[in-house]
């Protein structure tokens, strides 16, 4: 059965070979996908040959261990991979709105829909557009010269890349897994899927979740001791506040993941049996390590994006953040409450009452500290000049949209009524309630907030507003009728379902899955847009919003070593006080010789090895998976070895760079923040502050 | 003890200069790292826990007919001397006794963890011959993914050990060899730590009268 | 061979190491003759392990209360609490449903 060269891969793992068997509309979909994925990769090949981008690609990004490259990169997986993930879920809506009594998809194939768009979008969206904006913005925020640890951050990268590789593969090689997201066991152990299909998931949530943790680790030491001189931990932005708390979470809840998928993999390879049926196994524990790491995970994603719009209400509102303190003290009690509720997803698992009331009140607490989060904010837009561009949109989006996901959320945390809808779409439009408006609103507001710092220039207001307006009320019309659906019975993961009445919804429900599916392309077409007219959205003084924080003090993009010279902090929203004070873009009295450290290929390395060895375990093709496991960590051994690591920029260099973008600025008129969407702001901001005024009046 | 602590575990000292100053953050680190780790050994005894139990055994053998307490004694004794002698060997690098007292002490560690390796290893050659075997039980195969997982972080401490003898003869006493030499030294404790909870929970645990 | 901080600091060692023996030692020995049986012996077992482990983190690992040392000091206690919610409970839940079965 398994060829010593080749495990257990042969020409049936091919899934356009199965179309060619027999061409059913669900199998050309699969192969259409499978050549999809074989053609792109081509096709950026392709492109890179043309262009004769190989050089640039290899020597300013992929062995770049500069933070923000870093965090460009993992945005840039994250919005291809969010493409996918749109996509699959708009099959879906189709399959469900044909989906009375039939529908073109096969069960499987819907299965493996909802198990790949689930792991997709937290995965390898949510978790590495998260950790993009982090590594861009949290090192510049706290004044800082890179990560911690430079050279592991990349290897983070890698081993993200790594999972969603593997995800992509699975498109063309073998089939993924039908078990959701969770893939729980016995139903993903061999006896009932032998197949491929739950190994991919595990090693790539395996090696991902292994990159997530090194992330965790590196984020909260940059902030613990990387910060400026003066940067005290109350004066930090509250974004870095989340980021601290994201960070205590990727250390401590990723750890029952990787338990349980390894734990899997033991059942599945050895005829262990940890979460067999037989033989005293125990999938219940499967469920409860999951759900240990499951739900942190997704305050992990939420809490960062709370410190996005933090930063958004600020800065379009002109006024510092109302009752920091409180954010900072909501912020921490959600970490620490997000590991006491995981019980909440296995309601109707069978423990007694008394342990699902308490796990029920705990859930219910979470909404407090939230609660006082959307308090602040409203309290910061109350009497700012508020300023609706795009990333206030979508912040308005999240206030709303939120609040109505969180309400149905503390509906959920009472057991009585989850017994009634668990399962049922009703949950299915909770979870997307809150993730959408809360998770991808944020992301998407911190995209367009900080796109002008990464590269120089603004992105269109135009095709922004269209985009943010489109996600908003596709949003609504997509995930609002299902909680209707779920009340009335409709179960999630079901390919069909035999209600007639649910027809108009789910006809709705596409309709809105349309519309989601027009923000996406309004996305797309705004960054081509964009880039085609650069010269007249350029911003390269770098603050075009009148910001708050260090990172606006800096030219756009930021110079390899951020600042020429490392600032002083001594207030809140430091930079805001310097240009209120007149403090602001002062030269310094002396530059010193800045160290940093060389560009390596080891991330890449370990990317290229690891995802060999995925798929080598995936098909049992040990030799592959010995032997490049061996490779990287020879590599990773070697490279100890080796210690000459920096490399110096001279201190006249970096005086001169500085010195003529101050010139620049110098020369630059302040716009006032009536003209900041207009070709003449450069990013030189004419700063207001709307508190002085009040004490005026 | 040391003036000036900039990290946990034991300090370099202000003499060290440069290997001292850079060891706060890589140190720190590191710290979070084992504590990463600590969390996985965590559930992984709490998973064990949950099938310590007839129903877990499945009518398989159980812990007495598996363990042998003189040969887990014998073990716990060498891994306590080697925490000793790898601290000696610490104090050696903090107070310059020279790289050959160092590497001394950090030989005598290193032999130390490999006889414990293969008493270990001899153990589960007994535990196979008796049926407790993972493919055989819930409480087995709990017990073959705690156990046999220190036995890895120890393997992995050896290998790390060696590169460190490799590196210090090629690189010298640099401050990068210091710094690693002092997370290696709190892993190797680390260690320690965790087969203290193995042989209480599991062996002193699973034999009990 | 005389410096003195390096003796001092050696017999901090040994010291700790003779404390660990002692608390290996005792567990030992009450299962070996069955010197006490049944829930007091896997008490004893279980706070002379713990007594050990903060054996370990004083001695070989070097953790107190100065104040230089707090911020680790409290990394440790903040893992212990996160650990005991998602250990203890585990085995809550786990114990609870088997009950049940």
């Amino acid at each position: 059965m398994t060829d010593a060269l080749f495990g257990r891969l042969d020409l049936s793992s091919l899934s356009i070979w199965h179309a060619l068997q027999d061409p059913t509309p669900s199998e050309l979909v699969a192969a259409g996908a499978a050549m999809a994925v074989i053609l792109g990769g081509l096709g950026v090949l392709v492109l890179l040959t043309w262009f004769r981008l190989w050089g640039p690609l290899w020597r300013d990004w992929l062995t770049s261990v500069d933070h923000k490259r870093i965090g460009i990169m993992y945005c840039a997986l994250a919005l291809i991979m969010l493409a996918r993930g749109v996509i699959e879920g708009v099959l879906m809506r189709t399959q469900q709105a044909f989906g009375l009594d039939g529908g073109f998809l096969t069960p499987d194939h819907f299965s493996q829909l909802f198990s790949t768009h689930g792991t997709i979008m937290i995965f390898f969206v949510a978790m590495p557009f998260i950790a993009g904006v982090i590594n861009y913005v949290m090192p510049l925020q706290i004044g800082a010269r890179d990560m911690a640890f430079p050279v592991m951050n990349q290897i983070s990268l890698g081993l993200t890349a790594t999972g969603a590789a593997l995800v992509m593969i699975s498109l063309v090689l073998g089939k993924f897994s039908t078990g959701g997201w969770a893939n729980y066991p016995p139903y993903t152990g061999a006896d009932f899927q032998p197949g491929p299909g739950p190994d991919y998931w595990i090693w790539a949530i395996t090696l991902a979740g292994i990159g997530t943790t090194l992330s965790g680790i590196n984020f909260a030491v940059t902030i613990y001791k990387e910060r400026a001189p003066g940067m005290h931990f109350l004066r930090m932005p509250i974004f870095c506040w989340t980021v601290i708390c994201t960070s205590i979470i990727m250390i401590f809840a990723l750890p029952p993941l990787t338990v349980a998928a390894l734990m899997l993999a033991a059942d599945r390879y050895l005829e262990f049996h940890f979460f067999t049926n037989d033989l005293g196994g125990n999938m219940m524990n499967y469920v409860n390590l999951f759900w240990l790491f499951g739900h942190p995970e997704v305050y992990l994603l939420v809490i960062p994006c709370y410190g996005m719009f933090s930063e958004v209400i600020t800065t379009y509102s002109g006024k510092r953040i109302y009752g920091y303190m409180s954010m900072v003290y909501a912020t921490m009690s959600i970490a620490v409450l997000s590991f006491c509720v995981w019980l909440h997803h296995f309601f109707t698992m069978g423990q007694s009452a008394n342990v699902n009331a308490a796990f029920g009140i705990a859930s219910m607490a979470i909404a407090v500290p939230t609660g006082v989060k959307i308090y602040n904010w409203i309290a910061t837009l109350f009497r700012g000049r508020v300023r609706m561009t795009v990333p206030m949109i979508y912040a308005v989006g999240f206030f709303y949209l939120f609040t109505i996901g969180g309400l149905t959320g503390v509906m959920l945390a009472n057991p009585v009524i989850s017994y009634q809808v668990h399962n049922t779409l009703f949950l299915v439009a909770h979870f997307h309630n809150v993730i959408i408006p809360g998770v991808l609103f944020g992301l998407l507001a911190g995209y367009h907030y900080w796109f002008p710092k990464a590269f120089g220039f603004r992105l269109h207001e135009g095709w922004g507003r269209a985009a943010a307006v489109l996600w908003i009320v596709g949003f609504s019309f997509t995930f609002l009728p299902l909680y209707w659906l779920g009340l009335h019975g409709m179960p999630r993961r079901s390919p069909t379902f035999a209600e007639p009445s649910f027809q108009p919804m789910m006809w709705l429900a596409l309709f809105g899955a349309a519309l989601i599916l027009s923000a996406l392309t309004c996305l797309a077409i705004q960054l081509w847009i964009s880039i085609r007219r650069r010269d007249q959205l350029a911003v390269p003084l770098g603050d075009p919003w009148d910001g708050r924080a260090l990172e606006w003090s800096i030219p756009s993009p930021p110079p390899p070593y951020n600042f020429a010279v490392v600032p002083h902090v001594t207030a809140r929203d430091d930079f805001a006080e310097a240009k209120a004070a007149g403090r602001a873009y002062a030269e310094p009295e002396a530059y010193e010789d800045i160290e940093m450290p060389n560009n390596t290929a080891i991330g890449l390395i370990v990317c290229v090895c690891s995802t060999l060895m995925g798929v080598a375990l995936v098909f049992w093709i040990w030799w592959l998976a010995v032997l490049s496991l061996a490779v990287m960590l020879l590599a990773l051994v070697g490279r100890t070895f080796h210690t000459r690591n920096h490399h110096v920029i001279p201190a006249a260099r970096v005086a001169a760079e500085h010195r003529a973008w101050l010139a620049k600025v110098q020369a630059a008129t302040a716009v006032d923040r009536l003209q900041e969407t207009h070709t003449r702001n450069m990013g030189r901001a004419m700063p207001e502050r709307p508190n002085r005024t009040e004490a005026a009046e | 003890m040391s003036t000036s602590n900039l990290h946990p575990g034991l300090n370099l000292g202000d003499h060290h200069g440069e290997a001292h100053e850079g060891a706060e953050t890589i140190v720190f680190g590191f710290w979070i790292f084992l504590m990463s780790d600590l969390v996985i050994f965590g559930l992984v005894f709490a998973s064990y826990l949950t099938v310590a139990n007839p129903m877990g055994m499945a009518g398989g053998p159980g812990p007495e007919d598996a363990f042998d307490l003189a040969s887990i004694f014998a073990q716990t004794m060498i891994l306590l001397t080697s925490s000793l002698t790898f601290g000696f060997a610490t104090l050696a690098m903090r107070h310059e006794r020279g790289r050959a007292a160092i590497a001394r002490w950090l030989g005598v560690s290193l032999l130390l963890g490999l006889v414990f390796l293969s008493l270990e290893l001899r153990d589960f050659a007994h535990m196979i011959e008796a049926g407790a075997v993972p493919q055989h039980s819930g409480y087995w195969s709990a017990f073959w993914g705690l156990v046999p997982l220190h036995g890895l972080h120890v393997a992995v401490g050896c290998l790390w050990l060696m590169v460190m003898l490799a590196q210090m003869a090629t690189l010298g006493l640099i401050p990068v060899v210091k710094t690693r030499l002092l997370r290696l030294g709190l892993f190797w404790h680390f260690l320690d730590l965790i087969w203290v909870a193995i042989f209480s929970i599991v062996y002193l645990g699973g034999l009990m009268p | 061979m005389t410096d003195p901080d390096h003796s001092k600091e050696a017999r901090f060692y040994l010291a700790g190491f003779g404390l660990a023996l002692t608390l290996t030692l005792v567990p030992f020995a009450l299962v070996h003759w069955a010197l006490m049986e049944g829930r007091a012996l896997a008490i004893t077992i279980a706070v002379l392990a713990v007594a050990q482990i903060v054996v370990h983190l004083r001695f070989f690992l070097h953790i107190d209360l100065s104040r230089q040392k707090r911020e680790d000091l409290q990394l440790i206690l903040f893992t212990v609490l996160l650990l005991a919610i998602m250990a203890i409970g585990t085995l809550w839940i786990m114990g609870n449903l088997a009950t049940r079965m």
